[in-house]
């Protein structure tokens, strides 16, 4: 029998129409999935991993066009096909999976029925078992309940409920080739184990080949035979999973090995070829004299007793108008009851999942937010007698600052780089003279690596590490003795974290500053702390150095925590399973 | 301010439909500043052998029942109506904008409180509401402006507190209270211009919309009276001439509000597009 | 099915605010005017006794709680004050008209949204024809113009010049006398009492206005369903939808226009606040005796009880169609109730 790949991509070119012209999207991309193989593209953003499967599919946008070249599936040509004949075929051959489940469904339709709805349009049901079929199918997701889950709607379901829902849309007719487009992007470290062996599982029962696109390089080798690499529009490698990790040959594979963290490496393998940054000097500030030597062993940061209950709004209430609320039922308690303390120049990690508390928690450190009760002591004064409303105005405010997550949402789109960092300057320091302002924003530029040029740049303008710099940048302005990290870098390209990690190693040592180091990521944390903290549902669930809570974690949650982190050795890999 | 003069440029190229709509606002403001003098003929002078005389060289607009110039009463009228509405939107703006983002900003009962003053004023139909107002409080140009300002507060109050209650836990608000600035500073110096944009729009759109509303207001004759010049005036006193042929005492009134709303919905994106950063290139 | 009960039942338990708003509002309007109320409410030729009654039955001697409660008290029972103009109760002479106008504002809405969404649906599945052009320019200019004017130039046009209309002198010519009283549709009284010539006669005359009205609501509607289409087709769950092979019809009703109809049916509660002002204008230009003419009237006549009348029937009636579209959207759309 003629054995066609399932999936043959030869010299595939796409274009986009934009406003500032043609931009090359993909460049001569060529590929093959055989039977029953699962193929990991894996590139950053902006590499055209995800043009390719659209292209492949036909759902390309009406700005883009194949340019040259042609995809076949199983011997049949995609490019240039009849809309009515791609219809045909996606669902029942072929069929896709996205990121952002909840969205991906259509959001007043019952989940039941819109599995129902692909059944029946590719002919594999009859009216009369269709719903049968497709309570099978959410039952063979691992949906608790199915026959009740059939009526629910995307917005009463978990985001990986809902992306059990699209795989179980995805695979209900059968087809013999799935294309997941960053399937798990956005949920928990669990879940997206979860998740994703689902979806090995149920791909292998069926034969099925599977391309997974994903900008994680652990995933990638956990779960594919092979994997391409993508730059700019370009297959730059592409080998076998053994292969591509003991002898990786084109440099920026190497690259993005390297900078991806496991639990061996070190700061220092993230990114061996960045340049050291100019060489500015930290300690001539005008805001704050050298930080001497730590003089006592008191603690840095004490928390204590910290609590922190929300109001529970009762969205959609199941009971009956006058029964009496249930008391526990009525608050939600984010943060339960935790405390820790930080030593320091020491750097402490804030391990969890979302919804955790961890974020709540730090907040509260930070004085953006009371806490229902219990206290925090930093620098010997209790802060949290002084109500967050008025803290800003405090000098106490200069002690603990901030970097944000999501570095374009954390700078105001009117100001320029310079007015962010400069902002902390001009309200917290006694600093009034435009010059000398700008030339203290010149030299904190020098210190976070962000080229002087780059300064009268607006956010839009800038890149997402060049923003981060810019928050980080701000952050120290005021030098101050802590610095919380709110995941720093989780929206950042890899290769980008790797640098902005560095960055703040460095800056961590010259300046003298503590950290809390918050993030899912316990690879990430594990670079940076020496301590970290575990939490789950607002509680401290274990705490240790970061090495021992990695490699010997002693709770269920964390071992489950730690399990789930995808990661890849290559000489476990080259010894075989 | 060259920084400036380079993105207006920028915006004007981009798309010629903003230039139209700025050159027509233009000619708007300029008529509305030296209509009186811009016009041939006194537009309250009657001349009862020149009555219902036909559009010509002499009249190019025609004359009116009374023998009054159509086209100098429509050149002066555009300073009224255009006097009338922007005072109305720029009072129900103030407003309006700072209760919504109050609201939006601090929720609560300050929330509460708008939102119910605001839903209040929205289950009238709002033409309707005007009538009363203006009605109740009487009869002068005045209260049309009061009324047109209060039929519109709940749009402002309700783009600003959606836009605020967006905002208002952007990291960015984060980090300016950890850069030492209180709340109400946040508010006015760092909140408020970022929702100027969509607001922008708004209050074009409102703008035509209050033009509309005037001239309604006085072609069922409440707020200008005869022989004041006022586009709606215009149009109702033309009104009883239609059926008998005489179609350019309505026309040209009817006329020139229309393209002066047209303008204003025209401007809408325009001005959002001057005022946004994210433009900027 | 209980949840959606519970739901329903709190949308008209919501409406109850506005209902005291408006009637708190009505009440300052009456009492706002520049002077003694009293002077106003009893007439221009009233002599003092009858102004003395007025002042009492209106409570003015009263503090302004105890007005309130009198004004409210006599809301309930029905109570709008008395026409200056025609002697009659306000109520009686709204209600008397309200079929008018609800005739001329239903025909004028069905005839825009019979065109307004089938165009802004071709419009967004369409995108860059000529249908699409076309309807942009609509809204653009629609919403750019004046009813009153369009109407005016509508009569201009189809009476005067081409003849092919009715003269704009209200609901029904003077040769023909108006059919049975049953619901107080022509169209629809005509037509139970089996008049083909009378139901003809009307729907001649309701042609232009309904036409004035529908251009004015035309706009809006097209706009809205034109815009909610085209985030609707761009969304992921359409992307989701069409990745999965589902066919055109499918994907463009189940998925796209259902989740569409959710902000144009939002929208049309807007434009019934909008036709309801625009109704008056229109009624004064084809003369067509509904209550907004009735408003009019008692507006140049100084009867302010009839005016204040016709601003809270106006609201009301506005609050009711309001509460009907909420309840609609709550049937049809289950994240309804999650954000409040």
């Amino acid at each position: 029998m003629a054995d066609h790949p399932i999936l043959k991509v030869d010299d595939l070119s796409v274009e986009f129409r934009t406003r500032h012209g043609t931009v090359r999207a993909l460049d001569r991309v060529s590929l093959s999935v055989g039977k029953g193989e699962v193929v990991g593209i894996v590139g950053e953003s902006g590499s055209g991993k995800s043009v390719t499967a659209y292209t492949v599919t036909g759902l390309l946008d009406r700005a883009g066009r194949a340019v040259g070249g042609s995809a076949f599936y199983d011997g049949m040509e995609l490019t240039g096909a009849k809309e009515s004949d791609l219809r045909d075929l996606r669902g029942r051959e072929f069929s896709m999976i996205f990121q952002n489940p909840r969205a991906a469904l259509n959001p007043i339709r019952p989940v039941g029925k819109q599995i129902e709805d692909v059944l029946l349009r590719h002919a594999q049901a009859a009216r009369q078992d269709v719903r049968a079929k497709a309570i099978d199918m959410l039952d063979k997701v691992r949906i608790v309940d199915p026959a009740h889950r059939y009526w629910s709607y995307p917005f009463e379901l978990s985001g990986g409920m809902c992306q059990r829902v699209m795989i179980a849309i995805a695979l209900a007719c059968d087809p013999r080739l799935l294309i997941a487009d960053e399937p798990t992007t956005g949920l928990d470290v669990t879940t997206q184990k979860a998740t994703m062996d689902l979806i090995a599982e149920l791909t292998r029962e069926r034969q099925m080949s599977v391309v997974l696109i994903t900008h994680d390089l652990g995933m990638a080798a956990a779960y594919c035979d092979r994997i391409l690499v993508m730059q700019t529009g370009e297959i730059v490698e592409a080998a076998p999973v053994r292969e591509m990790f003991t002898r990786p040959a084109h440099p920026y594979t190497q690259k993005l090995i390297a900078a991806s963290p496991g639990p061996d490496s070190s700061l220092a393998d993230l990114a061996p070829d960045s340049p050291p940054p100019p060489n500015a000097s930290p300690n001539a500030s005008p805001v704050r004299p050298a930080p001497a030597a730590p003089p006592s062993t008191a603690p840095l940061l004490e928390v204590i007793d910290l609590v922190k209950t929300f109001p529970r709004r009762d969205g959609r209430s199941a009971g009956w108008p006058w029964k009496k609320a249930d008391p526990e039922e009525a608050a939600f308690r984010a943060v339960d009851d935790i405390s820790f303390s930080l030593a320091r120049g020491e750097s402490l990690g804030l391990v969890g999942e979302s919804g955790c508390g961890k974020s709540t928690t730090s907040s509260i450190v930070a004085r953006l937010m009371d806490a229902t009760s219990g206290d925090v002591i930093l620098d010997g004064e209790n802060i949290t007698t002084h109500a967050a409303a008025r803290f800003a105005r405090l000098p106490q405010r200069t002690k603990i600052q901030m970097v944000f997550q999501d570095p374009t949402d954390s700078l105001d789109p009117r100001y320029s780089a310079q007015d962010s960092i400069a902002q902390p300057l001009r309200r917290l320091t006694g600093l009034g003279d435009r010059r000398q302002i700008a030339a203290e924003v010149e030299a904190l530029a020098d210190m976070v690596g962000l080229p002087r040029a780059l300064l009268t740049r607006l956010p839009h303008q800038l890149s997402g590490g060049q923003k981060a710099r810019v928050g980080i940048a701000r952050a120290i302005a005021v030098r101050p003795l802590m610095l919380i990290l709110d995941e720093p870098t989780s929206a950042l390209d890899v290769s980008v974290q790797a640098v902005v990690l560095q960055l703040l190693d460095r800056l961590k040592r010259e300046l003298g500053m503590s950290y809390i180091f918050v993030s899912h990521d316990l690879n990430v944390v594990r670079l940076l702390c020496e301590r970290v903290i575990v939490m789950n549902k607002g509680r401290i669930v274990e705490t240790g150095t970061a090495d021992d809570v990695l490699r010997h974690p002693k709770e269920p949650y964390t071992k489950a925590l730690v399990d789930a982190i995808p990661h890849f050795e290559p000489d476990r890999i080259a010894a075989g399973p | 301010m060259t920084r400036f003069w380079h993105h207006f440029r920028y915006v004007m190229g981009e798309n010629p439909v903003t230039v139209v709509a700025f050159g027509l606002f233009g000619l708007i403001v300029v008529l509305a500043l030296f209509g009186p003098w811009l016009a041939p003929y006194d537009p309250l002078a009657t001349d009862a052998a020149r009555t219902l005389a036909p559009p010509s060289w002499d009249h190019p607009f025609g004359t009116d029942q009374l023998g009054r110039d159509v086209l100098s009463r429509v050149i002066v009228a555009t300073r009224l109506d255009l006097g009338i509405a922007l005072s109305a939107v720029l009072l129900s703006f103030a407003l309006g904008s700072a209760l919504g983002c109050a609201a939006g900003f601090w929720g609560g009962w300050t929330d509460r409180i708008v939102g119910r003053l605001s839903d209040t004023i929205m289950a009238f139909p709002l033409f309707v509401l005007a009538m009363g107002i203006v009605a109740a409080m009487g009869n002068t140009v005045e209260n049309i402006i009061y009324a047109t300002a209060i039929i519109n507060l709940p749009f402002y109050a309700r783009v600003s507190r959606v836009e605020t209650g967006v905002r208002r836990n952007a990291g960015y608000v984060h980090a300016a209270r950890l850069s030492g600035s209180s709340d109400v500073r946040i508010l006015a110096t760092q909140l408020f211009p970022n929702i100027l944009p969509p607001m922008m729009v708004q209050m074009s759109l409102n703008m035509g919309w209050a033009i509309l509303n005037a001239a309604g207001l006085s072609f069922i004759g409440l707020g200008v009276r005869p022989p004041a010049a006022e586009w709606g005036i215009m149009v109702a006193e033309g009104a009883t001439y239609i059926v008998s042929g005489e179609w350019w005492l309505a026309l040209f009134p009817g006329a020139a509000l229309m393209i002066a709303v047209f303008c204003f919905n025209l401007m809408g994106d325009g001005l959002r597009d001057l005022v946004d950063p994210l433009r900027r290139t | 099915m209980r949840t959606k009960l519970l739901q329903i039942g709190g949308r008209l338990l919501q409406s109850l605010p506005s209902i005291v708003g408006i009637v708190v509002i009505s009440f300052v309007l009456t009492r706002a005017l520049p002077g003694d109320p009293a002077v106003y409410f009893a007439g221009a030729m009233a002599d003092a006794e009858s102004i003395a009654q007025v002042r009492k039955s209106l409570g003015l001697d009263r503090s302004w709680v105890e007005q309130f409660f009198i004004y409210a008290g006599n809301l309930a029972r029905g109570d709008m004050g008395m026409s200056l103009g025609t002697g009659r109760p306000v109520l009686e002479e709204l209600l008397t008209r309200l079929p008018a106008s609800l005739e001329l504002t239903i025909a004028g809405l069905g005839l825009a949204i019979l065109i307004a969404v089938p165009l802004g649906i071709l419009a967004a599945t369409r995108q860059g024809s000529w249908i699409d052009h076309l309807c942009r320019i609509l809204v653009t200019a629609g919403v750019s113009l004046p009813t009153f004017f369009t109407g005016l130039f509508l009569i201009y046009a189809f009476y005067y010049l081409l003849g092919w209309a009715a003269s704009p002198l209200g609901r029904l010519d003077i040769f023909y006398l108006p059919p049975d009283h049953v619901t107080g549709f022509y169209l629809i009284d005509s037509l139970l009492a089996g008049d083909g010539e009378i139901f003809w006669a009307s729907l001649r005359q309701l042609v232009l206005p309904a036409i004035t009205l529908g251009l004015f609501a035309l706009a809006p509607i097209a706009r809205m369903t034109r815009s909610a289409m085209l985030g609707a087709l761009a969304s992921d769950y359409v992307r989701t939808a069409r990745a999965n092979g589902l066919s055109r019809s499918t994907v463009l009703v189940t998925y796209a226009l259902r989740n569409a109809a959710l902000p144009v049916l939002t929208t049309l509660g807007m434009v019934f606040s909008f036709l309801l002002g625009a109704n008056v204008l229109v009624e004064k230009v084809f003369s067509w005796p509904g209550i907004g003419s009735f408003a009019i009237e008692a507006l140049v006549a100084s009867d302010y009880a009839a005016v204040q009348g016709f601003v809270l029937a106006m609201a009301l009636l506005f609050v009711l169609v309001n509460l009907a579209i909420d309840i609609l959207l709550t049937l049809v759309d289950p994240r309804v109730g999650l954000a409040d």
